[in-house]
């Protein structure tokens, strides 16, 4: 049996997806509430990173692979781009406020800020678990027996 | 106020366990201590994005740390003493002391800030931008310059990260190294 102890899977099992929510909860209402594309997609990144200690390697690397992790920063990055570049296309100044404003304190608010916290959440998300992937799995220093 | 002395006296000593303590995993707690003191106060302050970011930031750092420090080579730091690093510490403490009390005399009152650029944005912040939430507005919008340039400060230490840390191309134990290294010659290396 891979990962830690049945206690362990079995909590994790019921946590991970509430702070899986939780995290999507702070990226999506990023405009309304407290947080933003940063802290939400931290929490993300630590369901991931719970799953790997509590379960295995191998379970939450089926869920995410080392690959999806790395495709996904560099999508959210790059979307952030293209949200400012289509500013500069369609307004002339670099990351403007293009799209209807709307009313506040409602969901779809603000224009292109939702957007840019969703992008910001899925980079950092996937990037911080790409650094534990590759800090706890890559970085480990390989003794002898392993090495054959 | 008297929290914020509390909370400051618990990060202070909490900092100096993290230094003096022998072994490395309570090290690493002490600090994740710090961090969590460091968010207290910022919810004191009324900043709750900052608390909510530096808690978990901190909360992953220590996991990753704790990952990092609990591996088979976890061993104690030795103390040594070496006069010479101490007193040049010594001196630029001293001079930092001098030169903070010179520099902070110029900043506004704790409590007084400025509110030359900020008075706007917390005026118009919210119909200018349609964001209800103030920090996001600045962010976001104002400031979107420098949260793309975050963006890709991270994106590229995690390149870097990627990139040493790969497994493709590492050195097997054991295995002499393949061509010179540049300005170094490769005797230096073997002496």
């Amino acid at each position: 049996m891979e990962g830690m102890t049945k206690i362990v899977k079995t909590v994790a099992r019921l946590v991970i997806s509430f702070i899986f929510l939780y995290g999507l909860y702070i990226v999506i209402y990023g405009h309304i509430t407290p947080g933003g594309g940063f802290a939400g997609g931290v929490f993300i990144s630590i369901a991931y990173v719970l799953m790997m200690l509590a379960f295995s390697k191998k379970v939450a690397m089926r869920k995410l692979s080392n690959f999806a992790a790395s495709l996904c920063d560099n999508l959210g990055a790059f979307s952030f781009f293209i949200i400012g570049l289509l500013g500069s296309i369609f307004s002339g100044y670099f990351l403007y406020n293009l799209i209807n404003h709307g009313t506040p304190f409602r969901l779809v608010s603000a224009g292109t800020i939702p957007l840019s916290n969703l992008a910001i959440g899925v980079k950092v998300g996937a990037s911080l678990y790409a650094i534990f992937v590759a800090l706890s799995i890559y970085g480990r220093v390989l003794t002898e027996k392993e090495e054959k | 106020m008297i929290v914020f002395y509390v909370l400051m006296v618990f990060m202070i000593i909490g900092a100096i366990v993290a230094v003096e303590t022998k072994n490395m995993l309570s090290a690493v707690i002490a600090v994740g201590a710090v961090g969590v003191g460091a968010s207290v106060i910022f919810l004191f302050l009324r900043a709750p994005d900052i608390a909510i970011t530096q808690v978990i930031v901190e909360v992953l750092s220590l996991i990753i740390l704790i990952r990092v420090t609990i591996r088979a080579d976890n061993y104690a730091i030795e103390r040594r003493q070496d006069n010479f690093a101490n007193i040049v510490g010594l001196v630029f403490v001293g001079l930092f002391l001098v030169f903070a009390f010179w520099a902070y005399k110029g900043l506004p009152e704790f409590g007084n800030p400025l509110m030359r650029v900020s008075s706007s944005y917390l005026r118009e912040g919210t119909r200018e931008t349609g964001a209800a939430n103030i920090v996001a507005s600045v962010i976001l919008d104002y400031r979107a310059y420098d949260t793309l340039g975050e963006a890709i400060v991270l994106f590229t230490s995690i390149l870097g990260a990627f990139v040493i840390l790969r497994p493709k191309g590492r050195k097997h134990i054991g295995e002499e190294d393949k061509g010179s290294f540049g300005i170094i010659e490769d005797k230096e290396i073997k002496e």
